[in-house]
């Protein structure tokens, strides 16, 4: 047993503030681009638009059903070996593209979820004032559809923050890798890798604490 | 004028209407009656097109569609001729009494958000609900609901309003309010067709009550004539039943 070096600790926290601003970088970048994907991939899913259809379920399974370390390996070092163009792609660029197919699959489904569950009493009372299929998407299905669908997709970027840090696998000099060499020229460990848990850890509870106010807001219609 | 010639609806290959033909004028009220599964829902849907009937003909004012060949123009046409006041209310969850009510303006109408809003309060007015114009549905109770629901139906200044059994999902403390609403649309001379078991309702405010079973009319006429003097075997069949359990008729 040793004590903990706590001034270690506290000279890394300007160091790895540095580094705070990728982290948060790529996981926007990442959730942004995600969100839109998901949202085409869940219309198509709803609508069932023949031959698309298909071919999202296919999209969704296999980005479900893979680790997302392997599929950051697979753009990063072996794609670029079958499209030459990509032998430009650089850790970041690989990354942000592993994140957003990997968790717009998961957001498509439950984007999906959330529409179909929208109550069919709604689309029919839209209809039967005369809104046309966009109208009753746009300003009945979507709304309702949001407030059930993202308290889920903030769990999702919660996670998604988190997978950031499997981008120091590719290279990426990020909080995680940051950390990481900190600790391997210091050889504190413990101090090193709980100090980057707790940037984790405030990020995101403070995630937490807004997703929280941002329930209750979307919630305030349903009250009784 | 309404008219509905030879409306055929088939449910996978039953004729769930079977040849409906009716004319309803303007400011007439009617009033729907019939054993259940009898396709009353069904007819009033076909007419706002929330389903597609299989044949016949449709005519709401100028305009006149073969069923079979509405285009989605025709569609929408009719269907903003026509209003629907549903059994479970169906209000936005996410829109106020008041947005719900301007809704249908501002989207479909196309009028700007001031005006659409101001006519919205004149009939928040009219339906008792000044107070209300800021709460959301699921705040309301089912009986304020409903007549936000009618609300609704009557911003949509429609040829007729369809009202698919408007009392049947309210709890018995609400019912006389959502009526007493629509004796009052009923004296204003609105159009009204109107699917109910209320049958104190069909006999003081209808100017003619329908009779259906198996997707036909089977018979109508003027209130006083269809409950005091039915001619058909399955009329009389259908009215004692009904009667036998509903006192309102006697109590109103
Ligand atoms: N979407 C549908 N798909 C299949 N069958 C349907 C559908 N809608 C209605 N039906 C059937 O059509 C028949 C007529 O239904 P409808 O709802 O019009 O009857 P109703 O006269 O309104 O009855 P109730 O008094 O119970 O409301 C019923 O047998 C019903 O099961
Ligand atoms: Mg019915």
């Amino acid at each position: 047993m040793r004590v903990l070096d706590f001034d270690y600790m506290l000279g890394l926290v300007p160091i790895l503030l540095r580094y705070l601003p990728l982290t948060l970088q790529m996981a926007a970048m990442g959730m942004a681009l995600a969100l839109v994907l998901a949202c085409g991939l869940a219309v198509i899913r709803v609508l069932r638009i023949p031959g698309l259809n298909a071919a999202t379920l296919l999209f969704i399974s296999f980005f479900r059903g893979t680790p997302l370390l392997v599929q950051l390996f697979l753009f990063y070092y072996g794609l670029p070996q079958l499209l030459a163009f990509l032998t430009q792609i650089n850790g970041i660029t690989a990354t942000i593209m592993g994140l957003t197919l990997h968790f717009s699959a998961y957001m498509a489904e439950s984007i999906r979820a959330a529409i179909v569950g929208v109550d069919r009493s709604q689309t029919e009372a839209a209809l039967s004032i005369g809104m046309t299929n966009g109208q009753l998407m746009r300003r009945v299905v979507l709304p309702q559809a949001t407030r059930v669908a993202v308290p889920t997709l903030m769990n999702y970027f919660i996670d998604m923050i988190k997978a950031t840090s499997l981008a120091f696998t590719l290279g990426v000099t990020e909080l995680m890798g940051a950390t990481q060499k900190e600790a391997a020229g210091s050889f504190l460990y413990f101090e090193a890798f709980i100090t980057v848990a707790i940037f984790y850890w405030v990020i995101v509870e403070l995630l937490a604490w807004f997703q929280r106010r941002l329930e209750t807001r979307l919630n305030e219609a349903y009250r009784r | 004028m309404i008219k509905v010639q030879g409306l055929v609806k088939r449910f996978g290959g039953v004729a769930v209407l079977d040849g409906i033909d009716l004319a309803i004028e303007q400011g007439e009220i009617i009033v729907v009656i019939g054993p259940s599964g009898t396709g009353k829902s069904t007819l009033l849907r076909c007419l706002n097109f929330l389903e597609r009937p299989d044949a016949g003909y449709l005519t709401i004012g100028d305009l006149a569609v073969d069923v079979t060949k509405a285009s989605r123009a025709d569609i929408l046409e009719a269907r903003r001729r026509t209003a629907f006041v549903f059994q479970n209310y169906a209000l936005f969850a996410n829109k106020t009494a008041l947005e719900n009510i301007a809704e249908g303006l501002i989207v479909v109408n196309r009028w700007p958000k001031e005006k659409a809003h101001a006519r919205a309060r004149e009939i928040l007015e009219r339906i008792g609900l000044t107070d209300k114009a800021d709460a959301y549905p699921a705040s309301l109770s089912g009986g304020q609901q409903q007549r936000v629901g009618i609300g609704r139906a009557m911003a949509a200044q429609a040829e007729v309003i369809l009202f698919d059994e408007p009392t049947s999902s309210l709890d018995p403390e609400w019912v006389e309010e959502v009526l007493a609403l629509m004796k009052q649309l009923a004296q204003e001379r609105q159009t009204m067709l109107v699917v109910t078991h209320e049958m104190g309702f069909a006999r003081d405010v209808a100017d003619r009550v329908i009779f259906m079973e198996g997707g036909r009319i089977v018979e109508q006429g003027p209130p006083s004539r269809l409950f005091g003097d039915p001619q058909d075997p399955r009329t009389r069949d259908f009215l004692r039943k009904v009667l036998a359990n509903q006192v309102s008729l006697d109590a109103t």
